[in-house]
């Protein structure tokens, strides 16, 4: 490896460098530093504005012990598995539709993408509004009474809802691509041996988009164990059923910007990575039963 | 001859099927923003009447007058549009040439410095939110632009997603150019970077609609309201009028109405743009 450069191999060398710089002094600075410094944090008491002085694994301790802390985590995960299955089930189902011979595919494809543009804070706003126990269409339709963003049995479901909603045209789109990288022959041969519709949806289909599945999946369990915005704006702070709904997030944007325990938030964001990183571990291991990658 | 009238009646129904199901579907993809524009347009007091009226008795436009005057929607535009620009034309220069080096060029530490690029892209931005908001209190630098932009001043992501695009390109193409006696800026610039067009826009895209999503940062870091955007500031009118949803209605669609705009011109753009980039 020890070999001298030639003059132009330095030369390029030199304009490599020049050119990865702006983006590796960034990465050090916006991300590297306050990497480390998070993880510093949670193993910090933080007292006013900005000092802070060591202190062990209190962070951890006091974070264990407070059953708000094991509330959001069981919220975080509740809202996962309440989303996560429906959402992906849904989507396929558009995607399957969308890859049939249909007219407006494109006009269909733009209306369930509709969501992905607009802030998620002005979508929970309206769905805050048809939610609503005493005014909102939704009982209107339903023709019942259910205070859905008050009750603290219906406010996580209907957060959930309002994330499939968000969220299905993109994971649909996602998978449509998959869904027409599938050669057409599959399912005439399957049609020449008579396989029945079904048949060829579990045979050729769903082997054949696993690996997308997979990506999709992987993504939209990140997204959700990351949820803050939509809860944020669907449940305020007032809102006596908060505990019941608070992500993981939520709490760590309450205790870092509205409490100020800086320190301790940092411990709920270590924890919440490593919750993240558990979750796709075990699908990364799990998808050696599921996903085909050999085609 | 009878089995394939059968065939085809089957087919038929299946069609009708998936029709029927992607109307539904439409309809529930479309409804909340009918019902926002529809609430929008009625006075309090229509808006909380029970049974609820579909369409209002008379249109009136005061609602937009109070959310226009109790929230500074010429800043929050303004703003919105900044943090996007900046965010955007960050992200593609700086990923461009980063991307354009991990590439096509060979130099040391190549795969050291990557790695970097890849281990930030699994991270969540959260873990970074403190100090990033720590550094721009330090140096008096909270509620500007710079703040709004700051965390998106260069991205692994789209370093990330340009370096497979200058990968696809045949390595000859900048051979002949270097021949040709250009640098390597001047091909960088000249020959490969308009290559990458696609690439671009969809970073372009994907950046703007996260950009303009984004929620936690702008709330963090800019709390004065004229330095807010449109998603931060929609939170505050929220506090504000907690119950009248004709005007918190009539917030939502001043906030979401130029993205809405923009993607109907650009809808194939904007579809294609995020699932280019999917997987983020």
């Amino acid at each position: 490896m020890k070999q001298k450069l030639t003059q132009a191999e330095k030369r390029e060398q030199r304009w490599a460098y020049l050119m990865i710089a702006p983006t590796i002094l960034g990465l050090l600075i916006l991300n590297y530093y306050p990497l480390l410094d998070t993880i510093r944090l949670s193993f910090s008491k933080t007292q006013t504005f900005g000092k802070s002085t060591f202190n062990g694994i209190e962070n951890y301790i006091t974070m264990f012990s407070t059953p708000e802390f094991w509330k959001a985590t069981l919220n975080t995960i509740w809202f996962c598995v309440l989303t996560v299955p429906v959402g992906m089930a849904v989507a396929l189902l558009v995607a399957l539709l969308l890859n049939a011979k249909v007219r407006f595919k494109s006009g269909f494809r733009a209306i369930y993408f509709l969501p992905m543009v607009v802030a998620p804070a002005a979508v929970a706003m309206v769905w805050r509004w048809m939610f609503n126990g005493q005014y909102g269409i939704i009982n209107t339709i339903l023709g019942r009474q259910v205070n859905w963003l008050t009750d603290p049995s219906t406010a996580l479901i209907a957060c959930a809802i309002v994330a499939i909603w968000s969220a299905v045209g993109y994971d649909a789109v996602l998978l449509l691509s998959g869904l027409q990288n599938i050669s057409r022959t599959y399912y005439e041969a399957a049609d020449i041996d008579g396989a029945s519709k079904i048949r060829q949806f579990f045979s050729i289909t769903l082997p054949m988009i696993s690996p997308t599945l997979f990506v999709t999946l992987i993504m939209r369990m990140m997204a959700s164990l990351k949820v803050y915005d939509l809860i944020y704006m669907m449940i305020d702070t007032s809102n006596p059923v908060l505990p019941d709904v608070q992500s993981l997030m939520y709490l760590f944007y309450r205790e870092a910007f509205v409490a100020g325990n800086k320190g301790y938030a940092a411990a709920i964001c270590m924890w919440t990575i490593l919750l993240i990183g558990l979750v796709t571990i075990i699908q990364f291991i799990g998808q050696k039963k599921w996903v085909n990658y050999d085609v | 001859m009878k089995n394939e009238q059968s065939l085809r009646r089957s087919m038929l129904i299946g069609k009708l099927l998936t029709y029927l199901f992607l109307i539904a579907g439409s309809i529930v993809m479309i409804f909340p923003f009918v019902w926002m524009i529809l609430t929008s347009l009625k006075t309090l007091a229509e808006s909380m009447q029970v049974p609820p009226t579909i369409f209002p008795a008379r249109a009136v436009l005061e609602n937009f007058t109070y959310a226009i005057t109790s929230l500074p929607f010429v800043n929050l535009y303004i703003n919105t549009i900044l943090l996007i620009f900046f965010r955007v034309l960050c992200a593609v220069v700086f990923s461009s040439m980063a991307g354009y080096a991990f590439a096509k060029l060979n130099f040391r530490f190549k795969n050291l410095l990557f790695s970097l690029i890849l281990i930030q892209m699994m991270m969540p931005s959260q873990i970074f939110t403190i100090p990033q908001y720590q550094m721009l209190a330090k140096f008096s630098l909270t509620n500007s632009i710079f703040a709004l932009v700051f965390p998106g001043l260069v991205s692994a992501f789209g370093t990330f997603f340009l370096r497979q695009s200058y990968m696809g390109i045949p390595d000859e193409i900048g051979e002949a150019a270097c021949l040709d006696g250009c640098n390597q800026w001047q091909t960088f610039t000249k020959v490969m970077a308009p290559l990458t067009g696609a690439s671009v826009a969809a970073l372009t895209v994907f950046t703007a609609v996260f950009a303009y999503a984004d929620l936690m940062w702008p709330l963090v870091v800019n709390t004065d309201i004229t330095m807010m955007t449109l998603s931060s500031g929609l939170a505050t009118l929220k506090g504000q009028f907690t119950t009248n949803y004709p005007v918190l209605m009539a917030g939502s669609l001043l906030a979401m109405i130029p993205m809405l705009v923009l993607y109907l011109i650009f809808q194939k753009q904007f579809v294609e743009g995020i699932s280019m980039t999917g997987g983020k």
